[in-house]
């Protein structure tokens, strides 16, 4: 590895000198200055969007900032690590009730990303070959990507209503598969709305990374495979899927962030108070400060959330770049 | 080389400019208002009518009224209720916000509590004639006991039994309903008819505290202790809110259906003739924007346990209402306060309350005629006799909230035909209890 960087290195250090024919320092200087410059007004932007905040956001959590204080934080009291204390103290309700949200959301990303996978990548495989009508599919399969986040899912409240709901006019009503029609929104089976409406939403996206994923899988791989006797089954598992691999690491971790954060999808379906079945984590602590008027204890929830999602992904590029390098070298022996 | 300048120098600048802007940026507006912008105010109304639009169409022509009478433009925005506490909140955490707006009249003493509303002492009061010219139960709901009012009260409301007189009649019930047992017992015949028999918006947390402090009341108990501590386990609470999930739950006067209505759902029902019965506040004006006309159905008082309405364990509403506040940083206090006088004037207050449906909390304002008529007349005598404050606590909103899930849930496990016995019952109330504010 190092024996062939070394080189295009040492390459690159002597070219702007060489083509420049000038070795003037001042001009060096100022040039080697000017990408900082330029990228300034960019990196200000980022310190005022999203820097500052999540500081504050930070400092929020070591405060009791509840409704007597919120007019003028800086009247709010520290509260050293209390806040914190408070939400992982899982024995006492407010960090039992955490948990147990953290622990829903768990199961809900693993499911949701999973199959949004599995369905996106199974559709992208199957609409590689053209034929007729392609296109329109394609078009298809991305509206629900496509259609805004509120419009799409209080289209999902109205079908999944107890009453006059479509869901449960299809299951109990025409199809007789249910006793009695089932609630959708409220109790147990809302987690399972909720992972409906998720994947309905999400696979589309996976669908559009892989689809493009595909067309730089070059064409004649197959054709050689094919000669050599390859079924569909071995080309799926021996050449597309190992060539789609930098690919599924992005979109895998992109759609673990997103389903892991979902705030709209559970706050348009169920509204400020979820279910307990389905209470993800984003609405959990948007209730614990803004329901209950509690901002530092939801910074606090936030900060640690924050903490999850970077060991998380930091583990997640960790395990996946270095078995990607490994799988190059063995590519390359 | 020329353009590497150009690029360098566009980039200090735009640097140079935001950085100044986010120096400039919230300057901070704490502290007391001023009257430094005379000639403008702007407005927070709550979602009154049967929709935003109707709203705008009443409010309009008394702001231009206004406009016409001091010269001060009232920009009018309408909020729904869905998010007007969240705006409030917001508002409250940045400074930047309107100069008057309404709220909940149930928030008060939560909203006084951040401090940033102006509060109505004696002084202020003068500004707008008297504290007099107020009733009693609508100023009972203004802020906590002891302390000068957080806002004025604006409109007036209470919970009516509204029955469906064609439903009732079919199912041979002469008279509404005047107690709880006489209700359950009504909606047998009214099953037996084929037709459901009282609506309810069991996902609502507002309305579910709305009923079950109430009942409480009515079983002798408070959700709070005479010192502001939360008490929502005590057994006439647990026995109150589980009288109301077992409308539901074990009477089935409730259809299951109904544990997931929170967007006022029932109200339809009613109006299309699904549901015989429906307990709410002031709901003539929407009713009659969904068709129903006022001749099909009565309006009588809320069912009480046994005799009638009064005070004490009879007592048989809320005081609903909506109360007009102050932001304290306005750049228009005298413009507010002017604002204020006219929109409580009995002329106003008679247009306004008309038009929603609601009972004018100015004493002058109720002697015209129009708040007479049979409807208006039990709504009235609920206010003045048998309707009761809910808490004026700081904690008030927790308590909306962590009471209100706790009793959509039990609606959900009634709904679901899971038992709700008294131990479930005072299970979640106590984990309602326990998320609220460690005193």
């Amino acid at each position: 590895m190092t024996t062939t960087t070394a080189p295009a290195e040492a390459v690159r250090k002597t070219s702007p000198g060489a083509a420049d024919g000038h070795p003037r320092r001042p001009g060096r200087i100022r040039r080697a200055g000017l990408p900082y410059l330029l990228l300034l007004p960019a990196l200000l932007l980022e310190l005022l969007v999203h820097l500052v905040p999540m500081v504050i956001g930070i400092v929020m959590s070591f405060k009791e900032l509840t409704q007597f204080y919120i007019r003028d934080w800086t009247t709010a009291p520290w509260t050293g690590l209390r806040n914190y204390a408070m939400s992982v103290d899982f024995n006492a309700p407010v960090g039992e009730a955490l948990l147990h949200s953290f622990l829903v959301t768990c199961a809900f990303t693993v499911l949701s990303v999973g199959l949004c996978w599995l369905i996106g990548t199974a559709a992208a495989v199957f609409m590689q070959d053209t034929f007729r009508g392609r296109g329109v599919l394609r078009a298809l399969f991305l509206v629900p990507y496509a259609l805004p986040v509120y419009a799409a899912v209080i289209t999902w409240v109205f079908m999944f209503q107890h009453d006059n709901g479509l869901v449960n006019h299809v299951l109990h009503d025409q199809l007789g598969l249910t006793d009695k029609p089932s609630f959708w929104l409220i109790g147990d089976n809302s987690f399972y709305a909720l992972l409906t409406v998720s994947v309905w939403k999400g696979w589309p996206f996976a669908f559009l990374i892989v689809m493009a994923g595909l067309q730089n899988i070059p064409r004649e791989l197959y054709e050689a495979a094919a000669l050599d006797g390859a079924g569909m089954w071995q080309q799926l598992r021996r050449i597309t899927l190992p060539s789609l691999r930098p690919v599924n690491q992005v979109l895998v971790l992109v759609l673990f962030l997103w389903t892991f954060n979902d705030f709209n999808t559970p706050y348009v379906l169920f509204g400020k108070a979820a279910p307990e079945a389905a209470d993800l984590i984003s609405v959990h602590i948007y209730q614990a400060s803004f329901v209950t008027w509690n901002f530092g204890t939801g910074s606090a929830m936030s900060v640690l959330l924050l903490l999850f999602l970077l060991v998380v992904t930091g583990v997640y590029l960790l395990l996946t770049s270095s078995g990607s390098t490994r799988g190059r070298r063995r590519g390359a022996a | 080389m020329r353009s590497i300048r150009a690029a360098a120098i566009g980039a200090v600048t735009l640097s140079l400019a935001l950085a100044a802007t986010a120096c400039g940026g919230g300057s901070a507006t704490g502290g007391g208002g001023s009257n430094d912008s005379p000639k403008t105010l702007t407005y927070w109304a709550s979602n009154q009518g049967a929709s935003i639009e109707v709203d705008k169409k009443v409010l309009q022509p008394e702001l231009d009224k206004f406009e016409k009478q001091t010269g001060i433009k009232v920009e009018l925005e309408v909020v729904p209720w869905s998010d007007l506490l969240n705006r409030i909140l917001t508002a409250t955490t940045s400074g930047q916000g309107p100069d008057v707006l309404n709220i909940g009249n149930t928030w008060s003493a939560s909203l006084q509590a951040t401090g940033a509303l102006l509060p109505w002492d004696e002084k202020n009061f003068e500004k707008i004639g008297s504290r007099d010219r107020f009733v009693d139960s609508a100023l009972g709901s203004t802020g906590a006991q002891g302390q000068d009012p957080a806002a004025v009260p604006l409109y007036s409301m209470a919970y009516a039994l509204y029955y469906n007189k064609k439903i009732l009649a079919d199912a041979g019930v002469t008279e509404p309903p005047a107690t709880w047992d006489e209700l359950v017992a009504a909606g047998e015949k009214i099953k037996a008819d084929g037709k459901q028999v009282l609506g309810a918006e069991g996902a609502n947390l507002a309305e579910n505290i709305h009923h079950v402090y109430v009942f409480a009341q009515q079983h002798g108990a408070d959700f709070f202790t005479a010192d502001g501590k939360p008490d929502f386990t005590s057994e006439g609470a647990v026995a109150a809110v589980k009288q109301y999930v077992d409308l539901m739950a074990k009477d089935e006067v409730i259809p299951p259906g109904n544990a997931e209505y929170a967007q006022n759902q029932s109200v339809s029902d009613f109006a299309k003739g699904r549901t015989a019965m429906l307990l709410w506040q002031s709901a003539s004006a929407n009713l009659k924007s969904q068709g129903r006309s006022e001749d099909d159905y009565g309006i009588a008082p809320v069912p009480v346990q046994s005799g009638t309405p009064g005070s004490g364990k009879q007592v048989n509403s809320m005081v609903a209402g909506i109360n007009l506040a102050v932001f304290k940083n306005t750049d228009n206090l005298d413009g507010a306060t002017e604002f204020v006088k006219f929109m409580t004037s009995d002329e106003e207050q008679k247009i306004l309350n008309k038009a929603y449906s609601s009972i004018p909390p100015v004493k002058a304002a109720q002697s015209d005629p129009a708040f007479d008529t049979p409807a208006n007349a039990v709504l009235k005598d609920t206010l003045a006799q048998s309707a009761v404050a809910l808490p004026q606590v700081p904690d008030e909103s927790q308590f909306e909230t962590a009471v209100g899930t706790a009793v959509k849930d039990l609606f959900a496990d009634a709904a679901a035909g899971r038992p709700v016995t008294t131990e479930s019952v005072k299970a979640a109330l106590e984990k309602a209890q326990q998320q609220m504010p460690a005193k």
